[in-house]
């Protein structure tokens, strides 16, 4: 499980302010001005800039009730355009991957672990790769990252941590070549809630155990933690020490479950309307799946009113729909998922959201065959779906679909305050004065 | 004097990048040879199997730091770019002297020629009608990429 502490070394490089980094990018009138970029449905803010943090706005706040602070303070609140996050996260990963290092895990749209196992005689030293990774993602992309480093996972994470909120780093920390002093200065000086993998229940139990900073945390026994809290915690407690225990994984490993769903922008009632929303989301998910290489042998269904909307009449209800034989067949999952939404269907009824959930995922090739060809397996069938997923890809989600139509509808998602998809529609590309 | 604000202009000396890596290598399409050649006279053809030109490999030399912005506006004609025109924009490139740029002004993305030549820094127009942007003394000229290219489409 564990290797020695001197052999491995990982950097985590994560963009500051994510989202609102992407669109000052674009919209240099948002620079030194608090920017917000709201969820799904402009529900509540999932990315504040350092400016409305300094205001106290937290992290998943609700929107509504920031208004009256956002008037106050010319809060600029952007609905979220996931086409544009996403595409400059491909440019830092591609630039990670080039330049830096061939071994990457991109964590999650805005975090990447590298290996930098060997890299070494490559730099003067890691401080300087990673002001070079600074400088280099800043202009060629414009978005200002922090970069940890550190013997293990847990410690470039923590590593990051200190860069982002000490200015003296500049952006980047080296905790491989800090002095044993001024790490245990660092370590005393962060609540151990921020480590990685300690959340908020068991900071708690830390904490009544007298165990309050990094440091406490770090030279507390991992067989302590293990009895306490269990093997994960003692993991951690490894890593914080300099044991490595968590790889580097390349290839994200497939998901044991695949969730499609969102909230209406509005309230859906009849059938028809419903129907082609859930099949859209079985037909996103089944490209997932497929993505993944899976099948899955059941899919899930629900549907649910506002429950917030006291004074509405309420109905939830959910259907779980096994498949005759594995598959990852759009039409098959499709078919079967307005099957499980007919059976759960109460008209009268204002509803706020449905989705599907696939599940029992397997791998395709180990899926057993029944004797019954059914609808939606065979060579021809994989043949159609490969077409499908090509053609979506290069044309856009939604190009070729099953039951369900491409005309905007009312109940699409609210996001009345979406930047231009500057950098994947040509319509919506930035505009360059020339007057 | 005025500066030239560009991240590129600041850039400390690193060491030499490192080669892409092996494993992040792009796809390589290879023109595949359809012709079978157990024996006999192999097809004159094949020798000059290409795979065909794609205007990206034209335009882009660092798809990574490269943008696409729309043109409005016609200060730039003497320089071939139109109201409507596509600019290709790198952001990899370090701005000099004669080099088109994209600057930010007063918050706008503006194309013009940067003429920065002993210590002074203009934006200069390529259409008589347009008075060159001077920056003095402890103004900062903020460049967002260098245009490399620009893309004109016509009505048919």
């Amino acid at each position: 499980m564990s290797q020695s502490a001197s052999s491995t070394l990982f950097a985590l490089v994560d963009v500051n302010n994510f989202y609102v980094s992407c669109e000052r990018v674009f919209n240099p009138g948002l620079e030194n001005r608090p920017v917000v970029v709201l969820s799904n449905n402009d529900g509540c803010a999932v990315a504040r800039s350092n400016e409305v943090k300094a205001l106290g706005v937290k992290m998943g706040a609700p929107w509504f009730q920031l208004k009256e602070l956002a008037d106050r303070h010319g809060i600029v609140a952007l609905s979220s355009n996931y086409a544009l996050y996403a595409d400059m996260s491909s440019r830092v990963v591609s630039l990670l991957r080039d330049y830096y290092s061939p071994h990457i895990e991109v964590y999650s749209i805005d975090e990447s672990f590298l290996g930098l196992n060997d890299l070494k005689p490559l730099w003067p030293d890691f401080t300087a790769m990673g002001q070079s990774m600074r400088q280099r993602i800043r202009q060629w992309t414009g978005l200002p990252v922090c970069v940890g480093i550190g013997a293990t996972k847990t410690l470039a994470k923590l590593a990051n941590h200190i860069a982002k909120k000490n200015p003296r780093f500049n952006g980047v920390c080296d905790l491989s070549s800090t002095t044993q002093a001024e790490t245990d200065r660092l370590f005393d000086a962060i609540d151990a809630g921020e480590v990685w993998g300690v959340g908020r229940r068991i900071r708690a139990h830390l904490q009544a155990a007298g165990i309050r900073t990094v440091k406490d945390l770090r030279d507390t026994p991992p067989s302590w933690l293990r009895s306490r809290f269990g093997v994960v915690m003692e993991r951690t407690g490894n890593e914080l020490q300099g044991l490595s225990c968590l790889a580097l994984e390349e290839v994200s490993p497939p998901r044991k479950q695949i969730i499609s769903s969102r909230s209406f922008g509005q309230p859906v009632h009849a059938l028809s309307d419903l129907s082609e929303v859930l099949a859209g989301h079985a037909s996103h998910a089944a490209e997932k799946l497929r993505s993944q290489n899976g099948v899955c042998h059941a899919i899930h269904v629900f549907i649910h009113t506002n429950p917030y909307q006291k004074q509405d009449r309420q109905y939830s209800n959910s259907i779980v729909i096994p498949l005759p034989n594995a598959s990852a067949d759009t039409r098959l999952l499709v078919r079967a998922a307005l099957f499980g939404l007919k059976k759960i269907y109460r008209p009268g009824y204002a509803y706020k959201k449905t989705g599907v959930m696939l599940m029992d995922i397997g791998e395709a090739q180990t899926a057993q065959g029944s004797l019954l060809l059914e609808h939606g397996s065979g060579k021809r069938a994989e043949g159609l779906m490969k077409a499908m997923d090509a053609l979506n890809l290069r044309f856009g989600r939604n190009t070729v679909s099953v039951f369900s139509s491409s005309a905007p509808k009312p109940w699409a998602m609210r996001r009345e305050a979406m930047s231009p998809c500057y950098t994947t529609r040509w319509a919506e590309v930035p505009v360059a004065y020339s007057r | 004097m005025a500066t030239v604000l560009s991240l590129a202009l600041r850039t400390p000396p690193f060491p030499a990048p490192l080669r892409p890596a092996a494993t992040s290598a792009p796809a390589c399409s290879l023109p595949l040879l359809l012709n079978r050649i157990p024996a006999g006279f192999p097809s004159p053809a094949d020798e000059y199997a290409e795979t065909a030109l794609d205007l990206n490999t034209y335009l882009i030399r660092n798809t990574t730091a490269t943008f696409f912005f729309r043109v409005i506006g016609d200060s730039m004609t003497g320089a071939s770019i139109h109201d409507g025109d596509l600019l290709v924009v790198d952001r990899s490139i370090e701005p000099r002297h004669g080099h088109i740029v994209l600057a930010v002004i007063n918050n706008e993305h503006t194309v013009k020629r940067l003429y920065s030549l002993n210590g002074v820094i203009e934006l200069h127009a390529e259409n008589p009608a347009y008075a060159p942007i001077c920056f003095r003394e402890h103004d900062e000229l903020q460049v967002w990429g260098v245009v490399t290219g620009a893309v004109s489409r016509f009505a048919v």
